[in-house]
């Protein structure tokens, strides 16, 4: 197969080898050194994809980064990556790629007769046209516009690739491997200063490679091979710096196995995120190509001059036969003389200014000129061009259009550091102005465009970074003054019929813009958000200037004035997978493990995340239901015992002579006559009254206490308790130590709890009246010194056992083999809310006080706490506030949604008034019914009242009560 | 991300930090002496300059030590950072 636009000689390509590859199901042949664009355009492919919007057919046109046409699908199924670049792909053997937004095929695209019917699709069309009726819209409307609209689709698949992070700090980073920026990394390298140089291309030498420049004796690629191999300074190819952050952090991503079909990179990371912290940075990325506006400027076959050349040098491609040039900036002649030595005909260079200081040399100039529109069906196959002196249209045959508009530094980087830009009428643009990090930005990135002026720039810029840092280096000379910038004809309004684009990617046309302005739009990023100017994966890289000039020459004000939309990582898209990197699955979060985690998991619990721990719920056996199992555990505890794993409570060893003085004012209620060996349950609010946490606290010794909190709470807790005696009470000799996981918790609770642990306990009377309710006795359990404590969650009789970690397992074993039933937390949340207690984060969400929740007498009068003062405040005291009520439902089999809201009557016509919502809701196995805890607008006044419950599952009549259901007296609290 | 001089640690990532916010703040003594709107700014009302701010931080992947900072709300710089109970510095030029 022979590659009909590909050059004899030349080019980055190795001609020994050849690439097997298919677009779009055909097979095409191709070389190493080729990306998939310049594969496809040797090939004489034209057509890759269909636009956004109006299905247009779409060429390649540009050759790097900037490209807003061609993106493509890279290998559907399994390692699919949408919406790439096809300038950027390293082509590889084997490699499949689809194009995008295109059906049934891209030749033949049903989608496209929205550009027939375009007057329905113009910019904000969505805003204004598919509006009637309302019901249509999306059902019908929005479902048929997002297929048709949009690009790639996302894989359904998990990703199969692996990425990998890594944290680097250099003194001097250099983004962008042309000529400015290989001369920065050079200088700063040649001290002792530590440099990294990275390039999103796979070779470094940026603009170098595009032409045949000498630099000096040197041809320009062999100085940058020279200079690279000269320097110490660490290079990474295909690198892309995508963002800059605060205090010089500017992320990277590094592709590793670009270029490698997917079973070659099997056991390797796709990409590499680079997190950098630089002392100082110097910005080198270059200038992208300004397109020129004009009525089908899209068509296929229309091209950035730069890419022209880029084509010929780095791959050997020429991308035409028979050209016209269209150039406001005379780089365009270098691109159409190199055109013509490479064999190509240059049927008219079209330059829109009236004269030129460029060498035309020999070449068909036409001046003050102007394109009309590109002729063709599907591609190029003519030009209408407007000459100034009469006015008059001639056409001109070609196959190919390269267009210069001028250039825009990649300011990209630059402005996310936020660096202030600049307008500069000279080049028509934005450039660099004030730094506001420790940043420079040389080379054409500073709108410098002379070579030996970008390499001094450069070499300057990375010598006086490192002297700066205190590295020795000689000291550069100052780049020469530039040269003058060239005359440049502002981008005017286009002047023939049809779809004159900006912004290629999002299909937004010039009169989109205009139309944006006659709508009221007046600012930049109205305009954006109206049109989508610069949005989706290009970001705008070819159009963003063009389309704020054509809305400053619309309002009559200077570009300046109209001023530019905020440039926002990432610089090019990267894969979520990448931002992820190894955070993923099982590595996402660590779990943290009980004692008995390993029990529970090979007893079949049912488990619930609880913070990072992942709690047993509950123990079905035997086919049960969940509500079977859970009745069942119920049934254990309230009937004989049960036992509980509790060690994910949170732990806090708190001591110092001040500690009791530090509980009372953190806490609501007192602890200065708590005595030693005994436990009390307190209460936490934060400053503005609302409950916080809640917990049992003991005293272990003279000066040191034993505070548990809720699971999910626990660090919380403990650095809210560091922050009041680091920042507020320094004068308190107080000391917290977290000891969650020194000490594992068995609960064992029920009539029989006393009699199932006695075996266990070797000197600790068990005996209710030798040890009360709420006190705590050390001794040995199991062999262990352990401690257990009277606190009973369950209302029943009830010992927590805490012992070494490592000593829980065989004293949990034992207690289950004496008969004791494991019970889960969802028995727990029964067997506490039929007891009307609370658990924080269900009857509390940061709006509820002790006074909501009926705990006044946990509330003391006699000292100052914190939050105390926020209770008198006047919306503490509003008589019609939430409070904590119990609920009923009127059909006892049934049990309530969890978050169903409160209403007096159900189905009135909205607005309808919310007095609450259902907390937690269970069904009872001692009562034999559901019942519910609730937050109910002055609820504690309406026992007896009968309102509805209203869920997504729909209406229940409801009984407000009081919270406690169970045991109202306590008589079980000792067996 | 910005890069915090712990006062005990040296220079980290932001993201071993906890923000708390303006700082000398000071708990009231009395807080029964305080009408409800006294109370209220105590709680609610904090300082939202462009400009150098004084704030808290506590270091909570490293020694989990409190401490203030003086930061440009625009251009993210520290000015200072300084324990806890030491009065606030001035800043080295007047920035605003």
């Amino acid at each position: 197969m022979t590659a009909p636009f590909r050059l004899p000689s030349g080019g980055r390509i190795d001609r020994s080898r050849e690439l097997a590859f298919r677009f779009d199901g055909r097979r095409y042949i191709g070389r190493p050194g080729d990306t998939l664009a310049s594969a496809l355009l040797a090939n004489g492919v034209r057509l890759f994809a269909r636009s956004f919007k109006y299905h247009r057919p779409r060429g390649v046109m540009a050759a790097g980064a900037e490209e807003p046409n061609a993106l493509v699908l890279l290998e559907p199924g399994r390692f699919a990556e949408p919406n790439l670049r096809a300038t950027e792909i390293e082509l590889y053997d084997g490699l499949t790629a689809e194009s995008v937004n295109r059906w049934p095929s891209l030749r033949f695209d049903l989608g496209a007769v929205t550009g027939l019917a375009s007057g329905l699709f113009v910019a904000g069309f969505y805003y204004k046209t598919f509006m009637w009726p309302p019901s249509w819209w999306n059902r019908i409307y929005a479902p048929a516009i997002r297929r048709m609209a949009g690009l790639a689709r996302a894989p359904r698949e998990p990703d199969p690739e692996v990425y990998e992070h890594r944290h680097a700090h250099c003194d001097i980073l250099v983004v962008g491997g042309g000529p400015a920026g290989i001369a920065a990394a050079h200088a700063a390298a040649a001290s002792a200063a530590r440099v990294m140089l990275v390039d999103e291309r796979p070779n470094f030498g940026g603009a170098l490679l595009d032409a045949p420049r000498r630099i000096g004796d040197e041809a320009g690629a062999a100085w940058v091979d020279r200079m690279l191999g000269e320097t110490k300074a660490l290079a990474l190819p295909r690198t892309t710096a995508f963002g800059y952050y605060d205090h010089n952090f500017v992320a990277l991503a590094e592709r590793l196995t670009e270029g490698l079909a997917p079973p070659e990179r099997a056991g390797r990371p796709r990409q590499r995120i680079w997190h950098v912290r630089a002392r100082r940075v110097v910005l080198a990325p270059g200038a992208h190509e300004r397109p020129l506006v004009f009525p089908g400027n899209d068509r296929p076959g229309v091209m950035l001059a730069s890419a022209v050349a880029a084509y010929i040098h780095r791959y050997a491609v020429l991308p035409g036969r028979r050209a016209v040039f269209l150039a406001n900036d005379d780089s365009v002649y270098a691109a159409a003389r190199e055109f013509t030595r490479q064999g190509g005909e240059v049927a008219a260079l079209v330059d829109l200014r009236p004269e030129s200081a460029a060498d035309a040399d020999g070449l068909p100039v036409l001046r003050s000129a102007m394109p009309v529109r590109s002729l063709g069906r599907g591609r190029v196959s003519g030009i209408e061009i407007a000459s100034a002196p009469d006015g008059g249209t001639r056409r001109i045959a070609c196959d190919l259009i390269a267009m210069g508009g001028g250039w825009n530094p990649a300011v990209h980087l630059f402005s996310q550091s936020r660096g202030a830009l600049r307008w500069d009428d000279g080049l028509q643009t934005f450039v660099p102005g004030g730094s506001a990090q420790a940043e420079r930005s040389v080379g054409a990135a500073a709108g410098r465009f002379d070579l030996e002026g970008c390499i001094a720039q450069g070499a300057e810029a990375g010598a006086a970074f490192a002297r700066e840092l205190g590295f020795e280096t000689p000291r550069r000379s100052a780049p020469p003054e530039p040269p003058p910038p060239p005359a440049l004809v502002r981008t005017a309004p286009p002047g023939g019929r049809g779809k004159a684009f900006v912004d290629f990617q999002n299909d937004v046309t010039a009169s989109d813009v205009a139309l944006a302005r006659r709508e009221g739009m007046r600012s930049v990023e109205h305009l954006k958000r109206w049109t989508t100017l610069g949005m989706a994966t290009d970001q705008g890289k070819t159009s963003n200037i063009n389309g704020l000039a054509l809305m400053a020459a619309g309002l009559g004000l200077p570009p300046a004035a109209v001023g530019h939309t905020a440039f926002r990582p990432p610089y090019t898209p990267v894969p979520f997978g990448a931002l992820a990197g190894r955070n993923i699955a099982a590595l996402a979060d660590p779990v943290r493990r009980t004692p008995m985690q390993d029990w529970h998991e090979a007893n079949g619990a049912v488990f619930e995340p609880v913070g990072q721990w992942l709690r047993a719920r509950y123990y079905p056996g035997g086919g049960e239901t969940m509500r079977e199992a859970v009745a069942r555990e119920c049934r254990a505890v309230r009937g004989a015992a049960g036992v509980l794993d509790a060690s994910t409570l949170g732990k806090i060893d708190i001591r110092g002579p001040d500690a009791a003085e530090f509980l009372n004012r953190i806490y609501t209620n007192g602890w200065k006559m708590l005595g030693i060996g005994r436990c009390r349950y307190g209460l936490m609010l934060g400053e503005d009254g609302m409950v916080f946490d809640d917990g049992v606290t003991t005293r272990t010794g003279e000066h040191r206490y034993l505070m548990t909190t809720t699971s999910g709470n626990a660090a919380a807790v403990l650095e809210w308790l560091e922050e009041w005696l680091q920042t507020e009470w320094p004068e308190l000799q107080v000391y917290c130590t977290s000891v969650t996981e020194q000490w594992g918790t068995i609960t064992v609770s029920g009539p029989h709890a006393r009699i199932l642990l006695e075996p266990l306990v070797e000197d600790i009377d068990l005996d209710p009246a030798a040890f009360p309710f709420l006190s705590m006795r050390e001794g040995r359990i199991g062999g262990a010194p352990g401690r257990i404590f009277r606190i009973a969650f369950t209302g029943e009789l009830s010992y927590e056992v805490n012992l070494p970690w490592r000593r829980c397992l065989p004293v949990w074993e034992t207690l289950i083999g004496a008969g004791a039933a494991p019970y889960g937390t969802e028995a727990m949340h029964v067997l506490r809310a039929e007891k009307g207690f609370i658990v924080v984060g269900h009857e509390t969400d940061g709006t509820v006080t002790p006074l909501d929740l009926g705990m006044e007498r946990m509330v003391s009068s006699r000292k100052d706490f914190i939050g105390r003062r926020s209770l008198a405040r006047p919306d503490s005291r509003r008589p019609d506030r939430k409070q904590l009520v119990g609920l009923l439902p009127e059909d006892p089999s049934e049990v309530l949604q969890e978050g169903a809201q409160i209403v007096e009557a159900p189905r009135e016509t909205p607005p309808v008034p919310m007095l609450g919502h259902v907390t937690s809701s269970y069904w009872s196995a001692a009562m034999e019914r559901g019942f519910a805890l609730a937050l109910v607008k002055g609820g504690r006044s309406r026992h007896g009242d009968r309102v509805w419950a209203s869920a997504t599952t729909g209406d229940s009549r409801v009984r407000i009560v009081d919270p406690v259901f169970y045991d109202r007296e306590g008589a079980r609290l000792d067996g | 991300m910005m890069r915090i001089e712990c006062p005990w640690c040296g220079a980290r990532d932001e993201t071993e930090f906890h923000y708390g916010g303006e700082a000398h703040i000071a708990r009231p003594a009395d807080p029964d002496a305080l009408t409800d709107e006294a109370w209220a700014d105590y709680l609610f009302i904090r300082a939202n300059p462009r400009g150098i701010h004084a704030e808290r931080w506590m270091h909570a992947q490293g020694c989990r030590r409190w401490f203030n900072a003086l930061r440009h709300t625009v251009s993210h710089d520290f000015a200072a950072v300084y324990p806890m109970g030491a009065p606030r510095p001035e800043p080295p030029e007047a920035e605003t």
